[in-house]
């Protein structure tokens, strides 16, 4: 089919707005990786850089040489990791069983969850919890109170709806109960799904930032996100942490700038990474039910 | 996430209702024992997959609904020396102190200036953007965009800030070294309150109107065809198509997530506004939230930030019910 000069003139001028988009999105990221690379004596000695002379890895080596972020990257690791796996087995266990059609009080469990999504009690009565569970300062204050939320509960359970109840039938015939069924039919056979909802999870954990605020006392506690704002804001204005405005007098001189945009790249490397797996998921995973006809 | 939540729920409640229907139909059809009887003998035969949702309950047992009962505290000189049990009543005290106090209007304002701009200015951009994306013939582009346009939604607002500081940022900032090489002045992009709100709208499009077009592109994705070769027949031309077949066709849509975005009035981004705050705009910047904060766990007046906390769930709480109440008379399924 022969289109008309019209057609491929509006085809042109969509093709260079989004273009244009996509730029304005890549652009920032790309300014950070630039100076986060920049060697620090050219940064210091010039006023302007787009792209540098001289390139550097100093301010990388610096930062992963300091043991207050590399600890905080050891901290959001681990709330990566262990926060995912309890989060994926207590909503996935919660949200097959919700799918189940014999649970009796289901729709008062659901109706119960759905409410959570509708009022928020607030900050206060949060934090006046948290304190007396005892878990003021632990890790556990990071984990605990992001273990699930109804919108994820929802979405898992729509998921399980889909899958056959013949499956359950026949692991029943064979002797499981509902427990056995859960951990050796549902789960293997969704794990592309519990994959999906586990990165979703990981990615939430690392991006921890106010209940570290909230919660945590301890320096060795401090999820990364913290450190980072710490480093990033506070470190240019006169408030800052003594062990933060530390961090950024390097003995080398290397300026505050090179390290914190280090810091950000690192931080940002392992989204970065799983990203592409994320991508693959994310689009059918909120899409799950979400279209009607 | 507010759109992809709300529309992921709405669309439940009709298999919803389906099952639950045919589910108590089943037990109803049962013998003639009574209720409570029977509740038992199904509870027991179940109690396995009792025990699989037990944690979970316990989650939203302990984290959702337990703190609720410690909204009373609004009513107390609550002292974290005197604990829940030897703090003194007051009743309405704080309630009467918030609302006239000058913060009040102030904090109201800030919110609802912040929320009607994020309404006005960001809430088209997904659409427009999904409108172009839907235009694109190759699927390569499509790719390459969508993949780009989605990333920043899973950066943190601390990364986010930190770019914004090394981009905008007075005398660090990019932008204000290429003004200041050009021969002008630095511009306060960060610290000018008259900019401020702008800001923050302009932030919230760079990290989240990408990822907003998931959900309209999945509408636009299920727009019968038929009708696109139907208009060509008649001889609409691309325009024309857009205004008569796509644009109908994720009106509904686009109502009901309008209508449920009004309904989050209250709601301003609490980590966006905390983290780029600073003395020079906090009086444009503060809100709700960062008020709680402050005043509660940096003050350690947590009655009063309570009432505060309280009015903002209360106001919060009506608003979604109304929101979801006109999405209704609109012919559409609300949030639950």
């Amino acid at each position: 089919m022969k289109h008309s000069f019209g057609y491929k003139f509006t085809n042109g001028m969509i093709y260079a707005v989004l273009s244009l988009i996509g730029l304005v999105t890549l652009l920032p990221f790309l300014y950070v990786i630039i100076i986060s690379f920049t060697d620090p004596s050219e940064y210091l000695s010039k006023s302007l850089i787009l792209i540098p002379e001289k390139w550097s890895f100093s301010s990388y080596r610096y930062i992963l040489s300091t043991e207050m972020f590399i600890r905080s990257l050891g901290v959001s690791a681990f709330l990566a990791i262990v926060g995912s796996i309890i989060s994926i087995m207590i909503t996935s266990a919660l949200s097959y069983s919700l799918s189940r059609r014999q649970f009796f009080g289901k729709k008062f469990f659901l109706l119960a969850i759905l409410m959570t999504m509708l009022f928020n009690p607030g900050m206060i009565p949060n934090f006046l919890l948290v304190e007396s569970m005892g878990l003021m300062d632990t890790i556990w204050s990071l984990i605990l109170p992001a273990v699930t939320s109804a919108w994820y509960v929802f979405l898992m359970r729509n998921f399980y709806q889909e899958l056959p109840e013949e499956l359950e039938e026949a692991a029943k015939i064979d002797g499981s109960n509902d427990i056995g069924v859960f951990f050796k039919i549902m789960l293997p056979i969704s794990l592309p799904a519990i994959a999906a909802f586990g990165l979703f999870f990981a990615v939430g954990f690392w991006n921890t930032y106010f209940n570290g605020v909230l919660y945590i006392n301890s320096e060795e506690l401090r999820p990364m996100q913290v450190v980072l704002q710490m480093m990033l804001i506070q470190a240019s204005t006169n408030v800052a942490d003594p062990s933060v405005a530390a961090m950024l007098q390097s003995e080398q001189m290397l300026p505050p700038e090179t390290i914190k945009m280090a810091a950000v790249v690192v931080a940002s490397l392992p989204i970065i990474l799983v990203y592409p797996f994320l991508q693959k998921y994310f689009v059918k995973g909120m899409l799950v039910g979400s279209i009607k006809g | 996430m507010i759109m992809q939540e709300v529309v992921v729920t709405l669309s439940q409640s009709n298999t919803e209702h389906a099952i639950l229907a045919s589910g108590s139909e089943r037990e109803r059809g049962g013998k003639k024992r009574s209720r409570l009887e029977r509740m038992k003998v199904i509870i027991a035969r179940e109690k396995y997959l009792y025990v699989l949702a037990l944690p979970g309950l316990l989650f939203f047992l302990i984290f959702k609904y337990f703190p609720i009962w410690g909204l009373a505290l609004a009513f107390q000189n609550y002292s974290p020396y005197l604990g829940f049990w030897g703090s003194e009543w007051v009743g309405l005290k704080y309630f009467y102190d918030f609302f006239t106090n000058p913060d009040f209007l102030l904090l109201f304002r800030n919110t609802m200036a912040i929320s009607l701009l994020n309404i006005m200015f960001f809430f088209p951009v997904p659409i427009v953007l999904s409108l172009l994306i839907n235009e694109v013939r190759s699927l390569k582009f499509k790719k390459t965009i969508q993949t780009i346009i989605y990333l920043p939604h899973f950066l943190s607002w601390v990364i986010i800030a930190g770019i914004c500081f090394i981009i905008l940022g007075q005398s660090d900032g990019i932008i204000n070294k290429i003004i200041v090489e050009l021969g002008g002045q630095p511009i306060g992009f960060l610290t000018e309150p008259n900019y401020f709100w702008g800001l923050l709208t302009a932030q919230s499009i760079w990290k989240e109107a990408g990822w907003g077009t998931i959900i309209f592109l999945a509408a636009l994705a299920g727009i019968n065809q038929d009708l696109y070769e139907a208009a060509q027949i008649d001889g609409a031309n691309r325009w024309k198509q857009m205004l008569n077949v796509t644009l109908p066709g994720i009106k509904s849509t686009i109502i009901v997530l309008l209508i449920l975005r009004l309904g989050q009035v209250m709601e301003v981004g609490f980590e966006q506004v905390y983290l780029m705050m600073s003395s020079p705009v906090s009086h444009v910047a503060d809100v709700f939230d960062t008020y709680v904060y402050r005043t509660g766990i940096q003050n350690g007046r947590f009655s009063y930030a309570t009432v505060v906390g309280i009015f903002k769930s209360v106001v919060g709480l009506l608003l979604v019910v109304m929101a979801n109440r006109l999405a209704k008379k609109f012919g559409e399924e609300g949030l639950y």
